[in-house]
């Protein structure tokens, strides 16, 4: 049984549909990616996943529908979304930020083995701790949105666009982290338009377009399709 | 003006506007929590002080029968709209926070009554009977517009004070009342001399804005309250449930208020109606504040209380005009330097 369903979720805004009739599954200590070009509806559908937007179909995690729950309810049951605009507390210092990542937690006894986890994986935000999130690079700011979401110990991370808008090094930073979250046993739904990096980094992929799954397939296989090439892989 | 007298009249002004501090600090506090201004807190300090006055003279407060008939009305919303959104299954714990605790409370202090309490436990009791009002109204009347513009929840909040108002006199009746003083010692500061009251009104805004800034810096809840102000998306993607922060942002504000009732008390007469003055003062305050600073609130309030108290001995009949209209350019030297308040708020 997969870890998360969608099944033939749409997603309206308003009158105008931007997701329409997915279905995705992504497996318990998978990373599954979706790629697609602007407006495919790519972040529509991870927030409405999160429950942060009413959807058509049906939402399953562990079994269960989360049809209905709140978005906090999701995060308690392991869900984390960092979303394409970061939402970080822009006023509050980077340790806060950090902290507040693991609210959801009832157990707050491996809260500070947490924290300092993250520190290792992210030595820059050790050093600007006291700094407020609103001052920090780009980069930073994405390291800062990972670590804060890892600090909730979630089953499933969604990441919406984690590249977005960096140099290429942190880039390739981003994806080393990503890819050893594996190894933490936590699954991850992977949101990008870097089409080459996430499916190297995926182990299964979806292709949306307008709102609709045109393609499917373990990553391996979209990697070395000729039509995605010239779409969305370029050269090469 | 001799110096004497400006040195008077500058300790009663800090002692005024450490009130006013208390208020004012409640009202940024929910405003930057549930974008909500809040302007019954005044109300809220007017009904500790007649609650307590009713505990000292052995009289079952108007304030049981108020929180009663509020805590009926917001299990009543809760319930419906759970009900309604197919949460039927947090009916319980709705109920046991919205009507039982309310009501313990409220039976609580009815059992207490007639033992005579010493005055610490008839204060404590007073704030304990104050703290639901402004949550339970909240539910009621704020949380099924959470989404409206600060405009239309200002205007709402606006309303609200005049139902509170109208709601003081049934509960309370139309009679002023004046509290026992807290101490009668005297100080000699600096050559001044100082009253304790004045002193402990003073002592008190200071340790209370203290225990705020530890709560927000030093505990998680504190620091969920800041995100939920900072940035609610963010908040409720962490687990953090804005409705929540804003309960217990409702909670500490009404004890700030509340303890600023209990502090003016004794020396002044209290009406069912006296709030709103001290509410408008306060809101002054947190506006020179920028309505986001705790310590330029702070600092506002404390200013209106001095120019209040130089105002009075001017001419204690014009006060309020000198107050108010000393007050009008700053206000619009404020809007001038922020005037993008409410968009900030709302992104
Ligand atoms: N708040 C909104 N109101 C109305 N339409 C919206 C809204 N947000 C997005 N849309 C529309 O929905 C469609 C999908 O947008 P979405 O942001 O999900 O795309 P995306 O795949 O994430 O794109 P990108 O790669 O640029 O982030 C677009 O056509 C967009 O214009
Ligand atoms: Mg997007």
């Amino acid at each position: 049984m997969a870890l998360l369903s969608l099944r033939n979720v749409s997603v309206s805004y308003d009158k105008v549909e931007a997701v329409r009739d997915v279905s995705l599954d992504v497996e318990a200590g998978q990373i599954v990616s979706v790629i697609g070009p602007n407006g495919a509806g790519k972040t529509t559908m991870m927030l409405a996943t999160m429950g942060l937007l009413p959807l058509a179909g049906e939402v399953i995690f562990e079994g269960s529908r989360l049809n209905g729950l709140e978005v906090e309810e999701r995060v308690e049951r392991g869900i984390c979304l960092v979303p394409e605009r970061r939402e970080l507390f822009a006023d509050m210092s980077v340790a806060d930020n950090l902290i507040l990542g693991s609210y959801s937690l009832k157990d707050r006894s491996g809260v500070d083995a947490a924290l300092q986890q993250v520190y290792q994986r992210f030595p820059r935000l050790l050093e600007r701790r006291r700094q407020k999130a609103g001052t920090l690079s780009g980069g930073e700011r994405q390291m800062l949105a990972l670590g804060r979401a890892l600090m909730a110990k979630p089953k499933l991370l969604i990441l919406d666009e984690p590249s977005l808008g960096l140099a290429p090094l942190i880039v390739r930073e981003i994806f080393r982290t990503i890819a050893s979250l594996r190894e933490l046993g936590v699954s991850v739904l992977l949101v990008e338009q870097n089409a080459r990096a996430a499916l190297e980094t995926a182990d299964y992929g979806y292709v949306l377009e307008t709102g609709e799954v045109i393609q499917e397939g373990s990553a391996s296989s979209l990697i070395h399709d000729p039509k995605l090439i010239a779409a969305y892989l370029g050269g090469h | 003006m001799t110096s004497d007298i400006a040195a008077i009249l500058a300790i009663d002004g800090i002692a005024t506007g450490a009130i006013y501090v208390l208020v004012a600090v409640g009202t940024v506090l929910i405003f930057t929590v549930t974008r909500v201004m809040f302007i019954p807190f005044g109300d809220i300090a007017a009904f500790t002080a007649l609650t307590l006055a009713a505990l000292e003279t052995g009289h079952l407060p108007g304030t049981v029968g108020l929180v009663l008939v509020l805590a009926v009305l917001a299990s009543l919303a809760e319930c419906w709209s759970l009900g309604r959104s197919g949460r039927g299954r947090h009916i319980p714990k709705a109920l046991a926070f919205y009507l039982l605790l309310p009501v313990l409370v409220a039976l609580f202090v009815r059992l207490a009554l007639p033992l005579a309490p010493s005055m610490p436990v008839r204060i404590v009791l007073a704030l304990l009977l104050v703290m639901p009002i402004s949550p339970l109204l909240d539910r009621i009347v704020f949380r099924p517009i959470a989404d409206a513009s600060v405009l239309l929840l200002l205007i709402v909040s606006m309303a609200l004070h005049f139902a509170l108002v109208g709601l003081g006199l049934l509960f309370f009746g139309p009679e002023g009342v004046r509290t026992q003083p807290l101490t009668d010692s005297a100080f000699e500061v600096l050559g001044v001399h100082v009253n304790g009251q004045t002193l402990l009104i003073v002592i008190a805004s200071i340790v209370f804005s203290g225990l705020l800034y530890l709560f927000f810096g030093f505990t998680l809840t504190g620091k969920a309250l800041r995100a939920t102000a900072v940035n609610r998306t963010g908040a409720r993607l962490m687990g953090i449930r804005p409705a929540r922060s804003g309960t217990i942002a409702y909670l500490v504000g009404s004890l700030m208020a509340g303890v600023s009732g209990i502090l003016v008390a004794p020396v002044n007469t209290i009406f069912y109606d006296s709030g709103f003055l001290l509410g408008l003062k306060a809101f002054v305050g947190a506006i020179i504040g920028g309505l986001a600073s705790y310590p330029g609130t702070a600092i506002g309030a404390v200013f209106v209380g001095v120019l209040e108290s130089f105002a009075s001995f001017e001419s204690s009949a014009l006060k309020e005009v000198i107050v108010f209209s000393l007050l009008i350019p700053i206000l619009i030297w404020r809007s001038i330097v922020s005037p993008h308040i409410e968009e900030e708020v709302e992104e």
